[in-house]
């Protein structure tokens, strides 16, 4: 009874843990989940460290402004389209 | 190896800027964010940016907004930072800092994808924060006042909503009503789910709007309507009456009206003729300005273009009938543009240097291009655009400049002008704003006046006609059998009524009392009263008058023998004997501070001999010229001079000593001790001393081998700091109409009147304009100049300009600048077309470049080779072929690069020979079959990291020979350095790889890798097995390769190759090891080693994207150490960063932190009330002015 309970306990932490925190794998992550995920965090991340969107806008000759922008509209699909889903 | 880190200068970049009133009401005051430090900046009188405090936050500042609570007159500033809190900072007037009123924690710290803290807005009205995250998350806090008046801050309500991320968002404008938020939001749910991509197609972006309802303290999503696609930034309308209310969506090529419950009013943003058919127009910054009887808004593109947006509405109704978007002027691009009310305009840029504008218009003119909702034309292409053509500034009128290094891209120490210390050569900003500075530690004097002088004085002073009077009367020089007395006015002219005698050579010229002048000569005193009679007192017998030292009321002189006599005025202005004292030999030199505020006299006396002593006598009425201090001196003294500190009322004694020391040590207002002396190297001819004033302060300045500045800085702290001008051998304070503040001093036989400007800048620089992007550089040893290489993506080249961008706008604008140069101020902005409008775009894959001969010594241009093809050179390096017998520059190049991923049509290596005339042509081209990202000269052959290949080139009558290579390096090579038999390599991607080269079976191998995977971006070779590095997420560190490691690769007569031909997994068989790892916040991209001052330390100099120059120096011993890292134990507790991020954890944020000790903390020590202080210093088992002592020694061995 106990072993159960403590079970359940754990997936409903995982559970919480996911619906809480963008990102959070699960045991059927896919390499494509996992991509896009690594993406959408690198993408945030440099939005929010202004140098290294000095960075890539000395690189690409565009302004700041452009290239914030670009990072973002990345975001939606950052890693091209997802695969196939396998029917079970 | 322990490294000590210190900010040489703070960061010039902007990340964004709030407009406020801080410190009063109606005070113009902008909040600035360099990244990790925040900043309170303000327009004098005279329109040039003061910077009034400065404060690192050991934190990545995010966002900034600043509000007010109704009724109250002065804002609060709110930051969000990657701390996982919002704090609310109010500036403090007396304590001149940020004082933090609340901290807030609300999630995980970092720069998170769902922590709150990119996006900041606050209601108009003060009652509420919106803090939001890049993807779901959002926070509102509600603002209020308890019954104290304080401001209260709410716990947090959500308004989160998982897989939508935020472009922007806004504070809508609703009166009284219950504050309303928008925000520009993107589902991505359903994209990531489908893989046929339909969702994502269909995938819309939408403005929710947010309400807060007051009374039930909760947060709806109250409506969400879709918006066009290219949404990207917002801009809220006033409203409450004022206003319609509501926001302006600006998308990409659009500007579009919104409101709840309001159809869209759309406008076309007007695009430039030039621009190419498939290139949008973005806004990126925009502000808006608002009276009582009118507002507008100012949005400014990508481009630079400003548009002034008005809207037309009913009043009443609130109904928008039309959007106007009119072409206002165009600057470079900002990153937030500020409207002052008093009609300036503060424009942070995103690259370069900033600037504040003047209003001259509000953009009336009828001929400029305007695009209107009610015009609007829809064809079945889409929106008929509206075009313009970019002009001269018409509305806006430059007023300052405000200098910024951000970005350095490459930076260098040499010493190629030959002078006392090496300078800084800095590649910096971007397209056609970009610079090459030279940088010369020490303030920088702006020269007002030069005139010649008949011979070498031996002094000068100033002195005014009353006490009065707010500027000097006359200037008057000293020679070794004459005096000049020249009068100030409109000019400035030699005068012989003044009341001064000629013939004698002067020792001291001064005002006395109200109004009468007082003349110290050899022969005696020559008191001149205002009504031109004169008062003479001649010394006794045969001595003369050796030294002097006077204030207002005070004269005390030293006759030969060792005799003083002090002279004090009477209440009917005669000067009258008051005491004598003989002293046991020569006087070497005499200070008296002037009359503090309120007193008859200055009770302090320092008399300095040639024994070796200084002494401190009390000139107090019942004491007089009794001892009441004595130092003893490493050397004679030269010089003294009593400086008291306003502030805190403290003393302090200068000593210039013969061997060039100057001494500084504290004198007890009460009992004249001397304690807490501080010493200082300052140059190879004893220090003289003078009074001066900087920015209202007594200051200092000290002329040695160069002369130096002694001064109050902003934390009230003493600096004294180089001034970067010739030797001088006299000064004393000036102050004139055309200049509040100067010092008129004398070298050699000239007379100059110079000023500091820029007080606060460790650097002065000399400014060299570049054409493109500049990539590296190399310093051609023998005839000390300098190659720069530039390059710009998506940029029409140079010549094939056609627009004024080009030579002809060049051209025009230097003949404007000759044509108005009577009427215009000296100090006129002025900028090129291309400076203005940026280049030309031309599509991405194209490239403009050239290589570019800099002489260092005038920073002008030698020489430009533009680069033909497409080619981009992106790296060069001097190298010495034997076989030639000739240093030849190489130039490295590709030939249609794109990135993401990285590829090229091939690339080149051009060779170029140096002319006679030190210009260059080229010798031949090599092709190459990738990107050329590095190169180095070794052992008179040419290293070439071409891709993620190394290789070495021989000389060659055609072209360069290909001798060795080695195609293992993991992605892309972005450094090569090397020594000896051994070659490091920096990865882009995969930090440094230990080469080995081995000559007899020519081969090259990698002996050792790193285990952290480090984007590298600048290297330096420290020693044969150490070599530290910058990477691009803002860390340097030094990488060691172990002794017995090293040993044994070299004593190894296969070199280690066979035992480790292969190594374990891929990589090398030997790591190298971590020795110190650091991280400075921002990225790195020049690191070099220097020694900045005369008998300083060597140290590790970085730049870095921001402009911020910083210093890691090495520790000499262990004490320091152990004292260093203890004091920054303790000024973690006892100061914890501004914006709630904890400082180990900041210094960690990619790799712990690791034998670097935080200098910038450690000298906050200063700013720590007294209490804390001594609590610290006690703890550590030191005095607070030990502590203190070692800090400054610390800084002395570098800035």
């Amino acid at each position: 009874m106990a072993t159960a309970a403590d079970r359940f306990n754990i997936n409903s932490q995982l559970e919480h843990l996911q619906s809480r925190y963008v990102g959070t794998g699960h045991a059927d992550t896919n390499r494509f989940e996992w991509a896009v995920n690594i993406h959408r965090d690198s993408y945030a991340s440099y939005y929010g460290h202004h140098t290294m969107l000095q960075y890539f806008a000395i690189a690409e000759n565009e302004s700041i402004g452009r290239v914030k922008y670009n990072m973002m509209q990345k975001m939606l699909l950052p890693c091209g389209l997802p695969p196939e889903r396998e029917e079970e | 190896m322990f490294l000590y880190n210190l900010t040489l200068q703070k960061g010039g970049g902007v990340q964004c800027a709030v407009y406020g009133n801080f410190s009063a009401p109606k005070a113009q005051e902008i909040v600035v964010s360099r990244n990790k430090v925040l900043e309170l900046l303000r327009p004098d009188e005279s329109g040039k940016m003061q910077t009034i405090v400065s404060t690192e936050v050991f934190g990545v500042i995010r966002s900034l907004a600043a509000f007010r609570l109704t009724g109250a007159n002065r804002d609060y500033l709110v930051c969000g930072s990657d701390s996982g809190r919002i704090v609310v900072l109010q500036y403090d007037k007396e304590r001149n800092r940020f004082d933090k009123v609340h901290q807030e924690t609300f999630g995980k710290s970092g720069c998170r994808r769902i922590v709150p803290g990119q996006f900041l807005c606050v209601d108009p009205k003060g009652r509420a924060i919106m803090i939001a995250a890049i993807e779901k998350a959002k926070l509102v806090y509600v603002l209020n006042r308890d019954t104290e008046a304080n401001l209260t801050i709410s716990s947090p309500l959500e308004a989160n909503k998982s897989h939508v991320v935020a472009f922007h968002v806004a504070a809508l404008d609703c009166g009284l009503d219950n504050p309303v938020f928008a925000a520009i939001e993107l589902d991505y749910a359903d994209a990531d789910q489908d893989s046929t991509g339909e969702a994502a197609a269909e995938a819309q972006k939408h403005l929710t709007f947010y309400e807060l309802d007051l009374g039930l303290n909760h947060v709806a999503r109250k409506s969400s309507e879709p918006i066009d696609n290219g949404a990207n930034h917002l801009i809220a309308v006033p409203g409450g009456g004022d206003g319609p209310g509501g926001v302006l969506v600006c998308a990409e090529n659009f500007i579009i009206y919104k409101n709840q419950g309001h159809p869209d009013v759309r406008a076309v943003i007007p695009r430039r003729n030039a621009l190419s058919g498939d290139r949008g127009v973005l806004i990126v910054s925009s502000a808006t300005h608002r009276t009582k009887q009118q507002f507008f808004f100012l949005a400014q593109s990508e481009y630079g273009d400003i548009y002034k947006v008005t809207v037309e509405y009913q009043k009443g109704t609130e109904f928008v009938s039309e959007v106007k978007i009119k072409y206002f002027d165009t600057i470079p691009p900002c990153v937030s543009i500020c409207v002052l009310k008093t009609g300036f305009l503060f424009a942070a840029s995103e690259f370069g240097n900033h600037a504040l504008y003047q209003f001259q218009g509000i953009g009336d003119d009828e001929d400029d291009v305007e695009s209107s909702s009610a015009t609007l034309v829809e064809t079945d292409e889409g929106y008929q655009p509206v075009f313009f053509e970019p002009r001269a500034l018409r509305n806006l009128h430059p007023i300052d400049d405000v200098e910024s290094l951000c970005p350095v891209l490459d930076m260098q120490c040499h010493n190629l002008v030959a002078e006392e210390t090496p300078q800084l050569y800095a590649l910096c900003g971007t397209g056609p704003r970009s610079t090459l500075r030279v940088l010369r530690q020490g303030v920088a004097l702006s020269e007002m006046a030069v005139s010649p002088l008949p011979g070498n004085p031996n002094a000068v002073f100033t002195v005014r006609k009353s006490a009065s009077d707010e500027f000097d009367a006359y200037i008057v020089v000293s020679f070794t059998n004459a005096t000049l007395v020249l009068s100030i006015g409109e000019t400035v002219e030699e005068v012989s009524d003044s009341g001064f005698l000629g013939t004698v050579p002067t020792l001291s010229a001064s005002l006395l009392g109200d109004d009468s002048l007082l003349q110290v000569h050899p022969g005696g005193l020559r008191h001149i009263r205002a009504d031109k009679r004169i008062n003479e007192w001649r010394t006794p017998g045969r001595k003369t008058v050796t030294r002097v030292t006077t204030n207002a009321r005070q004269v005390i002189i030293a006759l030969s023998g060792g005799e003083l006599i002090y002279f004090e005025l009477d209440q009917t202005g005669q000067l009258m004997e008051v005491e004598k004292l003989e002293t046991s030999g020569d006087v070497a030199c005499l200070d008296i501070g002037p009359v503090p505020e309120g007193h008859l006299r200055n009770r302090f006396l320092a008399v300095g001999s040639f024994d070796s002593t200084v002494r401190i006598l009390s000139l107090g009425a019942e004491d007089c010229l009794q001892t009441m201090g004595v130092q003893a001196l490493a050397a004679a003294p030269n010089s003294l001079l009593m400086l008291r500190d306003d502030g805190s009322g403290s003393i302090y004694l200068n000593v210039g000593l013969t061997n060039g020391v100057l001494l500084r040590a504290d004198v007890d207002s009460v009992t004249g001790q001397l304690s807490d002396t501080r010493a200082r190297f300052l140059g190879a001819r004893p220090p003289k001393l003078s009074a001066v004033s900087v920015q209202g302060k007594a200051a200092m300045m000290a002329l040695s081998s160069r002369p130096w500045l002694g001064h109050f800085d902003l934390a009230n702290r003493f600096a004294l700091s180089p001034l970067s001008y010739e030797p001088l051998e006299h000064a004393a304070p000036f102050s004139s109409d055309a200049c509040p503040e100067g010092v008129v001093a004398v070298a050699g036989n000239t007379l100059r009147i110079v000023a500091v400007e820029r007080l606060g800048e460790q650097f002065n620089q000399r400014t060299c304009k570049l054409r493109y992007t500049p990539r590296q550089m190399s310093v051609n040893v023998d005839r000390n100049t300098l190659a720069v290489v530039e390059c710009d993506q998506s940029s029409v080249p140079y010549d094939e300009r056609t627009g004024l961008e080009g030579a002809a706008g060049e051209k025009d604008t230097k003949m404007d600048v000759e044509g108005e140069e009577d009427d215009e101020e000296e100090d006129e902005v002025t900028m090129t077309p291309a400076e203005q409008f940026g280049a030309p775009k031309a599509p991405p894959g194209s490239w403009a470049s050239c290589v570019r001969i800099v002489d260092p010594a005038s920073a002008s241009t030698k020489q430009i080779v533009e680069m033909t093809g497409n080619e981009a050179a992106l790296c060069c390096c001097h190298v010495y072929f034997p076989q030639a017998d000739e240093l030849f520059l190489a130039v490295g190049s590709a030939v249609s690069l794109t990135f993401s991923p990285r590829d090229s049509e091939g690339g080149f290596i051009h060779l170029y020979r140096y002319t006679q005339d030190g210009g260059i042509e080229l010798f031949h081209k090599t092709p190459l079959d990738g990107v050329p990202g590095a190169m180095c000269g070794f052992k008179g052959r040419l290293l070439v990291g071409v891709g993620n290949t190394l290789r070495l080139y021989d000389f060659g009558k055609k072209k360069l020979l290909r001798k060795v290579e080695n195609r293992n390096f993991p992605n892309f090579i972005k450094t090569i350095h090397a020594q000896g038999e051994r070659i490091y390599v920096g990865d882009v991607q995969e930090s440094f790889h230990y080469v080995r080269y081995k000559r007899e079976d020519g081969s090259m191998y990698i002996v050792a890798d790193d285990v952290q995977p480090r984007h590298v971006t600048a290297a330096c070779p420290l020693d044969y097995d150490t070599i530290a590095g910058g990477d691009r997420f803002g860390n340097v560190f030094v990488s060691r390769l172990a002794q017995d490691v090293s040993d044994e690769i070299e004593e190894d007569p296969t070199g280690g190759k066979t035992a480790y031909g292969q190594g374990a997994l891929n990589g090398a068989s030997h790591k190298i090891n971590q020795v110190t790892q650091f991280h400075v916040g921002e990225t790195v991209c020049a690191l070099t080693k220097g020694t900045l001052q005369a008998g300083g330390l060597e140290s590790m100099i970085y730049a870095t994207l921001m402009g911020t120059l910083g210093a890691l120096m090495p520790f000499g011993n262990r004490e320091d150490v152990d004292f260093c890292t203890h004091l920054e134990m303790h000024m973690r507790q006892e100061l914890p960063p501004l914006l709630g991020r904890d400082h180990l954890a900041f210094r960690s944020s990619y790799f712990p932190v690791k034998d670097v000790i935080d200098g910038d903390l450690c000298e906050m020590y200063t700013v720590l009330p007294h209490e804390a202080q001594r609590r610290v210093a006690e703890d550590m088992d030191r005095t607070v002015s030990e502590v203190l002592k070692k800090l400054e020694d610390l800084r002395a061995k570098v800035a």
